[in-house]
């Protein structure tokens, strides 16, 4: 094979490799559109209601065995906050497991 | 009746020392062996992998051990020996070979991956599979520059995939194109995955600005279960579809995908993400690094190899961060181009390396997530790869 073939073959896989990740990115595309969730669709009056409802069973749930109970979360996002966790786990080679998170705050970043 | 000195005089000439002595090659092969124990066991690259493939580099080149005879794979490929005759005149490692010769170890690995991974990033922004994409530039490119210093298709072909960064991948595909360098492209390509955090950041920075570095990015979208466990059906029906040849390697990964998104087959998951795993990883490592006899690994070709598979895998990492760059431009600066660089497949490693440069730059970025949508997509991107690698120079 001469490298010119070489060539044509391996910009024909990059092309290959892109058309078949382009067609997942539209098909995914359409998943979304499709606003595939694990809800029922409510009426937009019902909606709200329920909103309050988990914060209040969240006081009330007993403890999970072995917690030290719950972290308090400022201005944070429980995703976010999901994720430091994981990174300072990481970080110290500790199990997260061992470690005891007591709240996290986002902090404004600084002025010039 | 013999005296005792012909005796003793017997016994040294069929001792493995004076076979050691006649061959210094083998002596080399013990010593990079040791040097790779030593890489897994003290400095801990890769060590679930490369301990393995160390040790059964360690075991075929002691001289007489007879576990591995690439005389009759030779044989097998040629059409001259069968399974059978595998299995009567072969040693343990020609016995653990069939399943890497098969296909069997890589897809079932590719299974745990896949009850492993978590494609919620990647659903919730779907523009990161075009950064999987772009870091595939690393196999062809590798693949081009094979083939132009002298290597056969089949051989540039497996020596590409190393930029896939991905494992199992490389083992699959260079188990069907070209068997005889099974060990120095298994090699390169685990030994490279475990250096990612040393490959890839000084590239990282060469190639983006300081504020390019510190752009902190949307939260992503919460992605709902139905779309998890929808999407690994569909991407293996248009993806087969698309590329057959794919099927054994992206079926797995879907399939241990689906079990754990389902909810429904936790201990098929479980299974396949520790215990499957662990055995297929026990006998993938140590029958590849039992194909890595010295006179079929001591060679320039090795070295080449080595080589190649470094530009590959830098080669790919540009590619991720050059669109990523793009990306960044057209967005208006909503797309952290680190990111680019975790599409290589390596997974979560690169994706880990993108979220400590981002945070270097600016220590309240996080990164890891956004980077786990290019990671996982690189996965997919070198699956894709391998397969037209495959369909192309497997007939």
């Amino acid at each position: 094979m001469s490298v010119a073939e070489y060539l044509i073959n391996s910009l024909l896989g990059i092309c290959v490799v892109f058309f078949a990740l382009i067609l997942l990115i539209g098909i995914i595309t359409i998943m979304t559109k499709l606003n595939i969730t694990d809800e029922p669709k409510k009426a937009k009056g019902a909606a709200a209601e329920p909103a309050a409802a988990p914060a209040a069973a969240a006081a009330e749930r007993p403890l999970a065995p072995g917690s030290a109970g719950d972290l308090k979360l400022y201005d944070t996002d429980p995703r976010d906050a999901a994720m430091i966790m994981a990174i300072v786990a990481d970080e110290l080679q500790k199990p997260l497991n061992e470690l005891r998170f007591i709240s996290i705050r986002e902090i404004a970043p600084e002025k010039d | 009746m013999e005296n005792a000195l012909d005796i003793l005089a017997r016994l040294w000439e069929t001792s493995g020392f004076f076979m050691m002595v006649s061959d210094w090659r083998q002596l080399i092969m013990i010593v990079i062996a040791l040097f790779l124990l030593y890489l897994g066991l003290v400095k801990k690259f890769e060590p679930l992998l490369l301990i393995g493939i160390a040790f059964g580099m360690l075991l075929v080149n002691l001289p007489g051990s007879d576990m591995y005879h690439p005389e009759l794979w030779d044989g097998y490929i040629a059409g001259t020996v069968t399974i059978t005759d595998i299995f009567h005149q072969g040693g343990l490692l020609d016995i653990l070979y069939i399943g890497v010769k098969s296909g069997l170890y890589p897809s079932l690995i590719f299974m745990g991956v896949g009850a492993m991974t978590d494609f919620g990033p990647l659903i919730a922004n779907p523009k990161s599979l075009i950064l999987g994409a772009a870091a595939q530039i690393g196999i062809f490119g590798a693949f081009l520059l094979a083939g132009a210093i002298g290597f056969s298709p089949n051989v540039a072909a497996s020596i590409g995939i190393i930029g896939g960064a991905d494992g199992p991948t490389a083992i699959w595909l260079t188990s069907k194109l070209a068997p005889e360098y099974l060990a120095p492209i298994a090699i390169a390509a685990y030994s490279y995955m475990a250096l990612i955090p040393l490959i890839q950041p000084p590239v990282m920075r060469l190639l983006t600005t300081e504020e390019e570095r510190k752009i902190k990015m949307d939260q992503l979208r919460p992605v709902s279960k139905k779309e998890k466990i929808i999407f690994p059906i569909v991407v293996t029906v248009f993806v087969v579809l698309l590329l057959p040849s794919v099927a054994p390697l992206l079926g797995c990964l879907m399939l241990g995908n689906l079990f754990k998104e389902s909810g429904l087959t936790d201990r098929l998951s479980d299974t396949a993400q520790n215990a499957l795993m662990n055995i297929v990883t026990i006998f993938l490592s140590i029958s590849v690094g039992g194909t890595a006899l010295y006179y079929r690994f001591l060679t320039l070709q090795t070295i080449e190899i080595i080589v190649l598979g470094l530009l590959a895998f830098e080669m790919a990492t540009i590619g991720g961060l050059l669109l990523g760059k793009l990306m960044c431009k057209v967005t208006g600066g909503k797309i952290n181009p680190l990111i680019g660089s975790a599409g290589v497949s390596a997974v979560p490693m690169a994706a880990r390396v993108s979220q400590k440069e981002g945070q270097r730059a600016n220590p309240s970025n996080f990164l890891l997530m956004h980077a786990m949508g290019p990671n996982v997509a690189g996965v997919i991107g070198s699956a894709v790869a391998a397969g037209f690698l495959l369909a192309v120079f497997g007939g």
